[in-house]
């Protein structure tokens, strides 16, 4: 017998990212990260900016997702997050430079120390999904 | 009558504005075609969270959030958002026309301020009012998310500090290419929704961390959302509405250039009649 599957969709303000049917997902709630299988049960969290993992038969895909939620239903995931890119849609040159301006941000005295964590954290979950893309 | 010569320069001068017109028109139907496009990427986004939204907000009593919660509107302040260019017939024109009846209707008593997008309007409103506090210009040239989050968070932070009570928006709403309407719609406090109806029944969620914090971190969403609606319908809008302007404009220069070609060719006409008449009548002087 198949596998069990749901529908998952990605959503952002520009585009739908993904919309596909998975088997399998973790994403990063802003209490920590958690994961869904068919027939979860209905769930409603705030997302931060993370990682997002799914499954598809064998193969991985990695998302970064920026912060937004999750509707969690038994048989449908809905993500609706500021950003999301799919790991090969990363520029990680970009994301490089964003964690060298990060780092010369934190070290700054007069610098929002929140802030610029943040902009770690970003360029850091976007260089670590990006690493990923050849796994799949 | 005027001279030959005359006409002839007219009909070129009306010939190059009909080129330009057309140009325009093509132009403002390639924009039209993007804008909609836009709007068609972002309302499975919007669609989303207006669901989502009206069933927590359902369930949230009042007084969970001061964005659900109405109070009285001493301080008001209104969102217009008009056009950066004209040559769009009378866009805008009918959002400033609104804008100045809401003003006009509730401006006494309250206090009023005013949150312009687009040059034209802005210029048009800072020579009769002195209450404009924000205005963003030039955004439609690269109308993208970050822009409503911009307006939007302003907005939500001013209502959370008490320093407005409610938040009003003029734009005008694309239904077709033909038909654009402007409408006023009240941004905040955010009106419980009517019921989604839901096409399953769903029982209610497991919150984390809990309503309140989810309610908290939606609703200013919900606020950027909407607004990025409608910056996009208006955007679309606009374009649509000069679209047809300059169809109009390059209709009536096909008509003008026919009735100058008319008049054109009646007195060069006239003019070879009236030389064949003295070449004759020079003859019949010679012939005696």
């Amino acid at each position: 017998m198949a596998e069990e599957i749901f529908q998952l969709d990605v959503v952002t303000p520009q585009r739908v990212v993904v919309s596909e049917q998975v088997n399998e997902m973790t994403a990063p709630g802003s209490e920590g990260e958690f994961g869904v299988l068919p027939g979860h049960t209905p769930f409603l969290t705030t997302l931060r900016f993370g990682e997002l993992w799914y499954r598809k038969g064998n193969v991985d895909y990695f998302l970064a997702v920026g912060p937004g939620f999750a509707e969690v239903g038994p048989d449908k995931v809905t993500v609706l997050v500021d950003t999301a890119e799919t790991a090969d849609e990363i520029d990680v040159n970009r994301a490089q430079r964003a964690r060298a301006r990060a780092e010369e941000n934190l070290r700054k005295t007069d610098y929002d120390l929140e802030t610029a964590l943040a902009e770690m954290r970003r360029a850091e979950v976007r260089l670590e999904v990006a690493k990923k893309v050849k796994k799949t | 009558m005027p001279s030959l010569r005359h006409i002839r320069r007219r009909i070129r001068s009306v010939k190059n504005t009909q080129q330009i017109t057309k140009a325009m028109k093509m132009v403002s139907a390639a924009k039209l075609r993007r804008a909609q496009i836009q709007i068609e990427e972002a309302r499975p986004y919007a669609h989303k969270m207006a669901e989502v939204l009206s069933r927590v907000a359902r369930r949230a009593k009042p007084g969970l959030n001061p964005l659900l919660t109405p109070r009285e509107e001493k301080k008001v302040e209104l969102l217009i958002i008009t056009a950066d260019k004209g040559l769009a017939g009378a866009f805008n024109g009918n959002v400033l026309r609104k804008a100045m009846e809401f003003i006009r209707e509730r401006g006494d008593g309250v206090s009023l301020t005013l949150n312009v997008v687009g040059r034209k309007g802005r210029d048009f409103l800072r020579r009769r009012y002195s209450n404009i506090r924000k205005e963003y210009i030039d955004i439609f040239r690269k109308l993208s998310y970050e822009q409503a989050v911009l307006i939007g968070t302003d907005l939500v932070d001013r209502y959370l500090k008490e320093e407005i009570d409610a938040v009003y928006v003029v734009y005008t709403e694309f239904k077709s290419l033909m038909r654009q309407q402007v409408s006023l719609q009240q941004l905040l406090p955010v009106k419980p929704q009517e019921e989604v109806p839901s096409e399953i029944y769903q029982p209610d969620y497991i919150y984390e961390p809990g309503v309140k914090e989810v309610l908290d971190k939606l609703l200013p969403k919900h606020i950027i959302t909407q607004i990025y609606r409608y910056l996009l319908e208006s955007n679309a809008s606009e374009h649509a509405s000069r679209m047809t302007a300059m169809d109009a404009a390059t209709k009536n220069a096909s008509e003008v250039i026919a009735k100058l070609t008319l008049t054109y060719n009646r007195a060069r006409q006239a003019a070879i009649t009236k030389e064949i008449i003295e070449v004759v009548n020079g003859a019949e002087a010679l012939k005696t």
